[in-house]
């Protein structure tokens, strides 16, 4: 638990029903909700364990921290799973490339929830110095939520562990009675992500209307990706 | 073989195999006499002939890089341009064939020199080659059904903005728009006009299992089964995105392909449209364990190629010695971190690998001292080095025991390097080298017999540890190796447990290296760093083709560079030691259990950065 007995304490009071100033020392709970979530949490933001996923540069660096000098056990996130099904925390450390981007969506569809996403580095966040490459994914968000971003080129081992105390305030913040907070306090399964495809080049099934809509107009088409390059020119 | 070669000391390699073959071959052999090129043009007709009497009768045994060049509007055809070398040293055989654009064939050198096996495809993936006779001809790189060939002159990518960097819309006005913006969809995508996304299916996956003869299959008269198994991309002994797919019969290997491409990141497309120095960056990034000997090779490349220009100056002496530090303390990086993830394969998981990454530790805030980063040095420079080695080293970032470090670099040095790393080696000698899991699992396992290594291009501690005694310091020595005393370790046996001890010899060599590098260091306090006048951001290099190399920890990396005299490269390529040192896999695999795969293939100590480039 936190340090501060008493911090912890007012942690559980619900704002909506406040305890009389000359009860705070006594009354702990005023709200079942907010005890469950603050239980829960705590246990879960001492245990994430990051699957043994390693993509690029920034893979390095995260096998730094997981080592002695760093030592990333100190947040209790030291058991590092090669299985998606007991991982909590995907660390896409590298560059995502449009082959790679096809397993990574796989992998994230079979973690168990509740699960996290840490894109590490400047790869991972928005393409980095790879961006313009034809095979680079511009940032692993255009395909899974990203919960924490650590910028870096590859980010410092102290980067990526203050990266880890950012995910644990976010999980602090997670309310078991507000099924909005996170998809897996909603009711039901949560939706996959549906699997990009490797075709001419990488298709998001999100956006096959798009294909379709432009396939159909055939002529259109032509029209409107030229026109964003003689933009281009324009500005050039 | 190399017995009967004459020794020719005042011709250069090319001269003397270019009359031996023009008399061989007359009129299908010419000599390349564009500005600033080398080596001979080979009519493709005749191809595999020459390069058959090139090995065979001239020694050149060893072919080291295989590429493709596109020459649009240059000529207007594709180049292939074969590096070969003899085992026993010396300068290279320049190979070039040339095909036409449209219907560029070429026949392939497989059957000369295995090791053009992956290169060859690669060319096939990028450039659009085809090779006739070539066994297993199909994308490597990218995923088959990807449109087009990227490397080719004339192929833009979707986020493209034009030719050549510095781009109009970031300098000198600095209007800089998210390519996003640009693109129809918000991704970095582009579909040809034709596709219709309505009943497609995917090839990609197929064609990574063809004549793999997919399924389960039961005989009853045996006891095993036959099946395919894919191992990767995510697995935790793949040593990140690689995979295998590997045909098995019970437990035992009978075939197995490399699976590549899942970090391809494009290195050599974004390096044609850098400047030159924009590039070195780039380097650190390929093998990013070891990027200052990446930076060096590149260094070493285009300087050979500004070398040909009026008013270049070499390096200075103390840029070689700074040079050669950094290199050598690479190489113990990476060795140590080699070590501990081979034996994270074997089984010890995680405890050899802790005391390695300490090591690293060290040697990682020597860096960060010097250069500014841990892992992505940028440090060399065309003629030098980006800065000198600070006076002091501290920083607030690196704590131990809580206390600000702080130490004079040359003590700090001197420790590192007389004490602390010594130690360590010693430390890790002593523990694994006789430990039961390491022989064990490793002594007669994964065998690459000489003729092989030599034949599959392999490099580095793997080529070494089949007793062949090839150092590129020592073959086509660079920098200021000639004058440094050190031995090339070989071992003969060819199995995983050799290619670990070379690594472990191989380290104490360099602390041997680093030993002479420090009274050096001392001499030439003071004296400049960079030749001229230093912060030359964009170097003058002349047309031409070079082809440099340095001895990676990994195996020997070259970067093969064409110019058109402009600011950027015309073409960059990488030729990395761990995509090649892959094409053994399979032939060391082949028979052994599936689990020694596993090991074997940390023994090949690949990085994927580089692989897959």
């Amino acid at each position: 638990m936190t340090d501060n007995g008493k911090d912890f304490l007012r942690e559980l009071h619900d704002p909506e029903a406040p305890v009389p100033p000359e009860l705070q020392s006594s009354v702990a709970v005023t709200s079942f909700g907010r005890l469950l979530s603050t239980v829960y949490n705590w246990g879960r933001r001492n245990s994430i364990w990051p699957m043994a996923f390693g993509l690029a540069c920034c893979a390095i660096e995260m096998i730094a921290t997981a080592a002695s000098r760093f030592d990333q056990s100190r947040f209790g996130m030291e058991v590092i799973r090669a299985s998606p099904r007991q991982a909590d925390l995907m660390i896409i450390s590298g560059t995502v490339t449009k082959k790679m981007v096809v397993p990574i969506v796989r992998l994230y569809n079979q973690m168990a929830e509740p699960k996290y996403v840490l894109a590490m580095g400047a790869c991972a966040i928005g393409g980095g110095p790879f961006k313009e490459g034809y095979n680079v994914v511009s940032g692993i968000d255009k395909y899974l939520p990203v919960d924490v971003y650590v910028p870096g080129c590859p980010p410092t081992p102290q980067a990526l562990l203050y990266g880890f105390i950012a995910l644990q305030k976010k999980i602090d913040q997670q309310m078991l009675t507000n099924p909005n907070s996170v998809p897996w306090y909603g009711r039901g399964p949560s939706e996959a992500v549906p699997l990009p495809i490797l075709g001419p080049d990488v298709i998001d099934p999100r956006q096959a209307h798009m294909l379709r809509r432009r396939a159909g107009a055939a002529g259109q088409e032509a029209a409107a990706s030229p026109a964003a390059e003689s933009d281009l020119e324009a500005e050039a | 073989m190399t017995d009967q070669v004459p020794a020719a000391e005042n011709l250069s390699p090319t001269d003397e195999a270019l009359s031996v073959l023009q008399n061989q071959f007359p009129n299908a052999v010419r000599r390349d006499d564009r500005d600033g090129y080398s080596g001979i043009v080979v009519d493709p007709a005749r191809l595999v002939e020459v390069a058959t009497y090139a090995r065979d009768s001239l020694g050149y045994d060893y072919l080291s890089s295989a590429t493709a060049v596109d020459y649009l509007g240059k000529g207007d055809h594709l180049e292939m341009v074969y590096h070969a070398y003899r085992t026993t040293g010396g300068a290279a055989l320049v190979i070039k064939a040339q095909t036409d654009r449209e219907a560029a064939t070429l026949p392939s050198l497989t059957p000369v020199w295995p090791g053009a096996n992956f290169q060859e495809r690669e060319a096939y993936d990028l450039m659009g080659i085809r090779f006739e006779g070539h066994p297993n001809l199909k994308r490597i790189l990218l995923w088959e059904g990807f449109h087009g060939h990227p490397l080719r002159k004339d192929w833009k990518e979707p986020y493209y903005e034009q030719e050549q960097k510095p781009f109009d819309s970031r300098w000198p006005n600095g209007r800089v728009v998210r390519s996003e913006e640009h693109n129809p969809y918000g991704k970095n995508v582009q579909y040809p006009d034709d596709f219709d996304l309505d009943g497609y299916t995917s090839p990609a996956e197929a064609a990574v299992y063809e004549e793999m003869n997919l399924g389960v299959d039961i005989r009853s008269d045996l006891a095993t089964e036959r099946m395919v198994v894919s191992l990767g991309p995510q697995h935790p002994s793949t040593h990140g995105v690689f995979r295998m797919v590997a045909q098995i019969n019970g437990e035992t290997i009978q075939q197995l392909e490399p699976v590549m491409g899942y970090l391809h990141r494009n290195h050599e497309q974004i390096g044609e449209r850098n400047t030159f120095l924009q590039n070195m960056p780039f380097t650190d990034r390929l093998d990013y364990f070891c990027s200052l000997s990446n930076n060096l090779g590149y260094a070493i490349a285009v300087e050979q190629l500004m070398s040909l220009g009026a008013r270049y100056q070499p390096p200075t002496y103390r840029a070689e010695v700074l040079r050669v530090l950094m290199a050598e303390l690479t190489r113990i990086v990476n060795h140590m971190v080699a070590i501990g993830f081979l034996l994270n394969d074997l089984g010890a998981f995680f405890t050899p690998m802790m005391y390695a990454m300490i090591e690293r530790e060290l040697i990682l805030d020597f860096f960060e001292a010097v250069t500014g980063s841990r892992m992505m040095c940028n440090y060399m420079r065309f003629g030098g080095t980006a800065m000198d080695l600070p006076e002091r080293i501290r920083g607030e970032a690196n704590l131990v025991n809580d206390r600000v470090r702080d130490f004079n670099t040359m003590e700090f040095l001197r420790e590192l390097i007389l004490e602390r790393l010594p130690r360590a080696v010693d430390q890790i000698n002593e523990y694994l080298t006789t430990s039961e899991i390491v022989t064990n699992r490793c002594i007669g396992v994964g065998v690459l017999p000489r003729a092989d290594a030599i034949a599959l291009s392999t490099a580095g501690p793997v080529l070494r540890a089949s007793g062949v005694a090839y150092d590129v310091r020592r073959a086509e020595p660079y920098s200021i190796y000639p004058e440094l005393e050190f031995d090339v370790v070989v071992r003969d046996h060819g199995d995983i447990y050799d290619r670990y001890l070379v690594r472990i010899e191989e380290m104490i060599e360099s602390l041997k290296i680093l030993r002479q590098i420090l009274p050096k260091l001392e001499e030439t306090q003071g004296q400049p760093f960079f030749a001229g006048r230093g912060g030359i951001y964009s170097p003058r290099v002349p047309a031409g083709e070079s082809y440099g190399r340095v001895e990676n920890p990994k195996g020997e990396l070259g970067f093969y560079i064409v110019s058109d005299g402009g600011q950027n490269p015309w073409r960059y390529h990488v030729r990395a030691p761990s995509f090649i040192n892959l094409t053994a896999l399979e032939r060391m695999s082949k028979g052994y259990k599936i689990a020694d795969a596993v090991g074997i293939l940390g023994s090949i100590d690949i990085v994927l950065g580089e692989v897959d480039r």
